[in-house]
């Protein structure tokens, strides 16, 4: 497969690149670009961030270990070797770091200051969000955000304003007609359509759509992935279709751009994604892959569930559609035939009732013990309809299908919701994992229900909305 | 002067660029291999068969060695020679390295690993500590003890007691950059290594050793780490041993890098400790006698374990003078990662066990749990025999008891805390906040407040009093430049910007003239592990010595040159006044050159005063003691027992500060790693000894929001009694114990859920802090 795009300002051909081979191992080993760091090769440290802008103009902070090199196609991509200006002047944030002693041992801080700059391009000063996956053992982080305030206010140096398109649309073609014209292992439709016939047509491919999962079947489980069809282009697996009857989602989604739609319509949805991950993993991440990927602990599933979405699947011109609690039929199981792929989640318009609750050893990037989706509906004092479901709870997501019926039809009242808590013990055996005891995770479930209860009595209920 | 400034690191702008390099950013010679361990995934057990020739045939290996390929010493531990690089025959954990393959590239080498076809005839392991105490599993033949007074009796006597058991947990280090090693031979059969480690001399020892050459054949060179943390004192040699042995086995430079995985799964950790305790106690809240029982769990190998359980004793009193008192240790032998290193060295553990009884004490008597520190304080050093406590508290001890003497023998000489503690209370607001935690407290069911109350003691020197030594080797240059270089290690601490700014101020020169260079063993020999707090403490004297030599040498010829006395020559802002003379240093340095005047020296130094037995248990074992206080206030959940940090204030004692800015770095850090510890940093195993924590994917580091919201911390103003470098003193272990006082608050917010003792085991992660308040909820 060959690739092109910008590599801190300069054009970077590559030809017949491996599919697989990540960015960061280019940088390091291929490009003599040390600066970017491995600290863990799975995307939860973030010592490898580097800077990249699409096609769009957008300029996103991501986690160059599990990035492989196709995905850039066609992208400007700055790293730390980058960030200062040609004539050697410091970034606003790198000054910063230096002035605020924000660096101890250093290793972690190309990943912050990657992260920081391009907060501090798109002008993001929630810094506890924007610095959630970067992880730094030696300072505490305290003087990174001093720097990361400081610079807040600086101008961004003219070499970062970067605009699209950043490698000529013929060269492009060029490329892709190279791309086409060689038996390949790896492709990257332009479309939908061209997918769906790909697919079908080479069933035994593997679909990597943001390689936040994928990218950890290679560096860690050392697989060969055969033949690889990225999903990147298809710029109609994007589209956000918000009607009066509801909210139709692309599968290619990210969960950056998910958190933003959430906002309006289900604002507890979109903070339980601030909490999914971090930014550099919601950049890539995806909300098919997150679907198809069939995890019990993933968090979309117990929110959509409880959202009573719609999963939109295809295979060829064939489309389908069905519950998405219907889609996941046990563990490692789902309702998918060979070459099928998720297309679109609809979500039905509705007043938001929703809440999520995701519960885990740390609060920011971590991997839900429970994530709990509520949708209680309440007219006149009386549930009029329940919609509850659960990830970490089950080997797939799962309804709370005893506890939904124990409350409709009932008064909302705190007898009601402790007479119901008692079905979680019908409607789950949880397991016991290295992130909770199997007697935890029921008990933490049977309380979000009292959680969701006091909050809709205006009780406060979360640690995290509370000062100092 | 360039000490006592708020300098950046020397390396700040080579970090914000991505060009400060680490062992793996190193330019390799061509032809370099990368190597990759298969490991052991049993925890106990022989080895029946291995077959590696898949493993040979795979793409890319050149080598492929075991136990039986290795010409010399097959040995990578410390000191114990129980610590094969490779199984030699039988396995002890999961994780251990089994066999090495060499391969033209990492990736290929860690591809490769995975071909072996190994067969390991299981036995039972040991991984508990339960099941190590039954079947008498254990480093030396029996628990050591230290003891004064009769603490049994004590306790038997006291009109109150209480007592419990604490589980607390172990820590992996994850320093940034994994472990990791580049071994270039040379002419001659030498070999030049540069590794990530604290411990330069004793890579090179052990390559020696490997290699079957003398000392001198080797090289080593540190230029910095990507974080230590004790992490990188002894755990490195495998790699560095395996680089050496590869590269002399094909000719080729060799470097190994652990991915994080192997890398958390085969490196030791911090110490997991089981602590009971008994305590008896006055009415006042005086205590009149403690027993502690401390478990180890030590994991396969000796390590550094013996010294790791030592200070854990050493700082079973932390701050408190305990009259009647016995310590006994028990450092057992089990099928998991030899547990090593891990910043305050056992410190910590034993300080969490005298904190447990504290805050114990406090609930059983209903008392505000920092009033009932200060109660039990070693007396400040004027007031010696007359502890301030309260006029009412009846004097349960014998006036005569002097109350500063430490459980083994030591005077605290300088107990800085009674008015360390006075201070922060007040800047901290700790009473209002008290009565405002309670009214929260008392008006909120689900979500509780609560404030925790540490203050540190920690003593600073080496246990081992051989390794209280280091050396230093300065050039200057004959255009005045300096060349700068000491036995100490850079792992983020700032040791070399603060020795740096001591050689500045001893030649009266800007920093920018002085060149900070790379640990080397070729330049500084025999030196101490970068640890024990003691890098600029050592290392800062041991360049002083050297500076002050070269200046002594060039006052003495100036004097004579300029016809004045040796005391009227002066060092300062960069020049040189020799008399009525006056010149720049630069010139000063070409006319000593000139005159033949040697312009290079070794400085050296050894901590004066401390005199340790550690089988007796007495001694001076520290040159002195760093303070520290800290107050945490959390809030919880009590649905779930998710918490967070809501504010922390410290004060913190680093003597005359070196670098203010640097100190501070480290107390923030410090304490926000040492809150990890004990609340979402938790190991687990499985019942096979398999670690299913291994990557920061399931493992969990205080991200960035869990720090506090509101962070002040502050220095004490004051300064060494005893003459360290400046008058400062070590800051580089004692803030991280500062982390306890998140986990009493949290002990004090679940003790606001009911009634009981909370008995709050560490970690403290939402579920054992949920588990704790069903407890007081359930009234068990």
């Amino acid at each position: 497969m060959d690739i092109t795009f910008l590599l801190n300002g300069e054009t970077v051909h590559l030809a017949s690149v491996d599919p697989t081979q990540t960015l960061l191992d280019w940088l390091r080993e291929e490009r003599g670009l040390t600066g970017t760091k491995e600290g863990c090769n799975e995307g939860d440290c973030g010592a490898c961030t580097v800077m990249v802008t699409d096609s769009a103009g957008d300029a996103r902070a991501l986690n160059a270990c599990i990035l492989f090199l196709p995905q850039l196609n066609g992208k400007s991509l700055h790293t730390v070797e980058g960030l200062a200006a040609p004539d050697g002047t410091l970034h606003p944030v790198q000054q910063a770091m230096v002035d605020h002693h924000g660096a101890q041992c250093g290793f972690c801080t190309p990943g912050f200051v990657m992260s920081m700059a391009t907060a501090h391009l798109n002008g993001d000063t929630d810094f506890d969000t924007a610095l959630a996956g970067n992880l730094c053992r030696c300072t505490g982080y305290a003087p990174i955000v001093r720097a990361a305030r400081a610079a807040a206010d600086q101008p961004v140096p003219p070499h970062l304003r970067v605009t699209p398109p950043f490698i000529s649309s013929q060269m492009l073609r060029e490329v892709a007609a190279d791309r086409e014209a060689e038996p390949s292992l790896s492709h990257a439709p332009q479309t939908a359509d061209a997918l769906a016939a790909l697919y079908a047509a080479n069933p035994d491919s593997t679909l990597v759509a943001g390689a936040t999962d994928v990218g950890l079947w290679v560096t860690k489980q050392m697989r060969d992935l055969g033949t690889v069809i990225f999903l990147g282009q298809c710029a109609d697996l994007k589209t956000i279709d918000s009607t009066d009857s509801g909210i139709r989602l692309g599968a290619m989604i990210d969960m950056e751009t998910l958190r933003a739609a959430m906002a309006g319509p289900h604002p507890s949805y979109a903070e339980m994604i601030r909490r999914y991950a971090s930014v550099q993993v919601r950049n890539a991440a995806t909300l098919g892959g997150n679907i198809a990927n069939g995890s019990p602990i993933g968090d979309n599933p117990p929110a959509l569930i409880a959202l009573g979405a719609t999963l939109h699947l295809r295979r060829g011109d064939s489309r389908r559609a069905l519950p998405i609690e219907a889609f996941f039929l046990d563990y490692g199981k789902q309702d998918r035939a060979p070459g099928e792929f998720v297309e679109a989640v609809t979500i039905p318009r509705q007043a938001d009732r929703l809440k999520c609750y995701k519960l885990s050893k740390r609060f920011d990037q971590d991997i839900s013990a429970v994530c709990g989706g509520f949708n209680i509906t309440v007219s006149d004092g009386t549930v009029t309809a329940a919609r509850i479901a659960f990830g970490g709870m089950a080997a797939t997501p799962k309804r709370a299908a005893t506890v939904e019926a124990a409350l409709t039809g009932q008064p909302w009242t705190a007898a009601t919701v402790a007479a119901a808590q008692a079905g979680f013990d019908t409607d789950f055996t949880p397991i016991d994992d290295m992130r909770a005891s199997a007697h935890y995770r029921l008990e933490t479930a049977r309380a979000m229900l009292q959680r969701y209860f006091a909050e809709d009595m205006c009780e406060p209920t979360s640690v995290l909305e509370v000062r100092a | 002067m360039s000490v006592s400034r708020s300098l950046p690191h020397d390396a700040a702008a080579l970090h914000v660029t991505g060009a400060a390099r680490y062992v793996d950013d190193i330019p390799t010679p061509r032809g370099t291999l990368h190597l990759a361990f298969g490991l052991s995934d049993t925890a106990r057990g022989t080895i029946a068969a291995l077959d590696l020739e898949p493993v040979r045939a795979a793409p890319g290996v050149v080598a492929v060695l075991t136990a039986a390929d290795l010409p010399f010493a097959n040995d990578v531990s410390p000191s114990a020679h129980d610590e094969p690089l490779l199984a030699t025959g039988t396995v002890h954990y999961v994780g251990q390295p089994v066999f090495l393959v060499v391969a033209d590239s990492h990736l290929a080498a860690r591809r490769a690993v995975r071909a072996a076809v190994m067969r390991i005839d299981a036995e039972v392991p040991i991984l508990t500590i339960d099941q190590a105490m039954a079947e008498n599993s254990r480093f030396e033949e029996g628990p050591r003890i230290y003891a004064r007074g009769d603490a049994a009796r004590a306790i038997a006597d006291a009109p109150r007691r209480v007592e419990g058991t604490l589980e607390l947990g172990g820590q992996e280090h994850f320093y940034l950059e994994g472990q990791a090693a580049l071994a270039v031979p040379q002419e001659g059969g030498d070999m030049l290594v540069h590794s990530s480690t604290q411990h330069p001399t004793e890579i090179q020892h052990k390559v020696a050793e490997a290699l079957g050459v003398p000392m001198h054949g080797v090289r080593v060179e540190t230029r910095r780490m990507g974080g230590g943390f004790g992490g990188k004192e002894s755990q490195g040699n495998a790699l560095a041993v395996a680089c050496a042995v590869a590269a002399r086995a094909t000719g080729r430079a060799c470097k190994m890098r652990y991915d994080r995985d192997d890398d958390m799964v085969i490196t030791g950790k911090r110490h997991d400790f089981r602590i009971t305790y008994r305590a008896g106690f006055d009415e006042e809240g005086l205590l009149r006698g403690v027993d502690f029982v401390q478990y180890a769990r030590c994991g396969w190998a000796q390590d550094l374990s013996l010294p790791v359980a030592d200070r854990a004793m050493l700082h079973a009193d932390n701050a408190y003078f305990l009259p009647n008192v016995r310590i006994e240790s028990h450092r057992l032998k089990t099928n998991t990662q030899s547990a090593t290193a891990y910043r305050g060295f056992g410190g910590p553990q034993g300080m969490v066990g005298i904190e447990r009884v504290m805050d114990h004490v406090a609930h059983d008597l209903g008392m505000d749990p920092v009033e009932l520190r200060r109660r039990n304080y070693y007396d400040a050093p004027t007031e010696r025999g007359a502890a301030p406590r309260s006029a009412a508290a009846p004097r349960s001890i014998s006036d005569e008891m002097k109350r500063d003497l430490t459980p083994y023998g030591q005077r605290v000489e300088d107990f800085e805390l009674h008015g360390m503690t006075a201070a922060l209370l007040r800047s901290s607001g700790y009473e209002a906040r008290r009565v405002a935690v309670a009214a929260w407290n008392a008006e909120h069911s689900a979500i509780k407040k609560g404030l925790g109350f540490a203050p540190i003691k920690f003593g600073i020197s080496f246990t081992l009093t051989h390794l209280n030594q280091a050396g230093a080797l300065v050039h200057v240059y004959q255009d005045g430049s300096v060349h700068l270089n000491h036995g100490g290690t850079e792992m983020g601490q700032g040791l070399f910007q603060k020795v740096a700014q001591v050689a500045a101020s001893r030649f009266g020169l800007p920093l920018e003239m002085v060149k900070i260079t790379a640990t080397d063993t070729a330049k500084v020999p025999n030196t101490s592990a970068t640890a024990a707090s003691s890098g600029s403490d050592l290392n800062g004297m041991a360049v002083k010595a050297a500076c002050d030599t070269i200046r002594a040498r060039m006052a003495a010829f100036l004097a004579e040159r300029h016809q004045c006395d040796v005391a009227q020559v002066r060092f300062d802002g960069g020049r040189v006044y020799a008399g009525a003379t006056e010149m720049s240093f630069a010139e000063a340095a070409k006319r000593a050159y000139e005159g033949r005047v040697s312009l290079s020296a070794t400085g050296f130094y050894k901590t004066p005063k401390v005199a340790w037995d550690r089988i007796r248990g007495e001694g001076r074992p520290f040159f002195y003691f760093a303070y520290g206080c800290a107050l945490t206030e959390v809030i919880v959940d009590t649905r779930t027992g998710e918490n967070r940090i809501l504010r922390a204030d410290i004060l913190h004692d680093a003597g005359a500060s070196l670098n203010p800015a640097l100190d501070i770095g480290q107390i923030e850090g410090g304490y926000v790693q040492g809150a990890g510890w004990l609340t979402t940093e938790e190991l687990v195993w499985d019942d096979l000894g398999r670690l299913r924590t291994h990557a920061p994917s399931t493992y969990k580091i205080p991200a960035c929001s869990d720090r506090p919201e509101v962070f002040n911390v502050t220095l004490w103003d004051g300064q060494n009694r005893e003459e360290t470098i400046y008058r400062s003193k070590a800051v580089g272990e004692p803030p991280f114990m500062l982390g306890i006082s998140a986990w009493l608050a949290l002990s004090d917010a679940v003790a606001a859920c009911g009634a009981g003792y909370p008995a709050l085991d560490a970690p403290a992660t939402a579920e054992r802090v949920w588990a704790a308040i069903r407890r007081r909820q359930d009234g068990v």
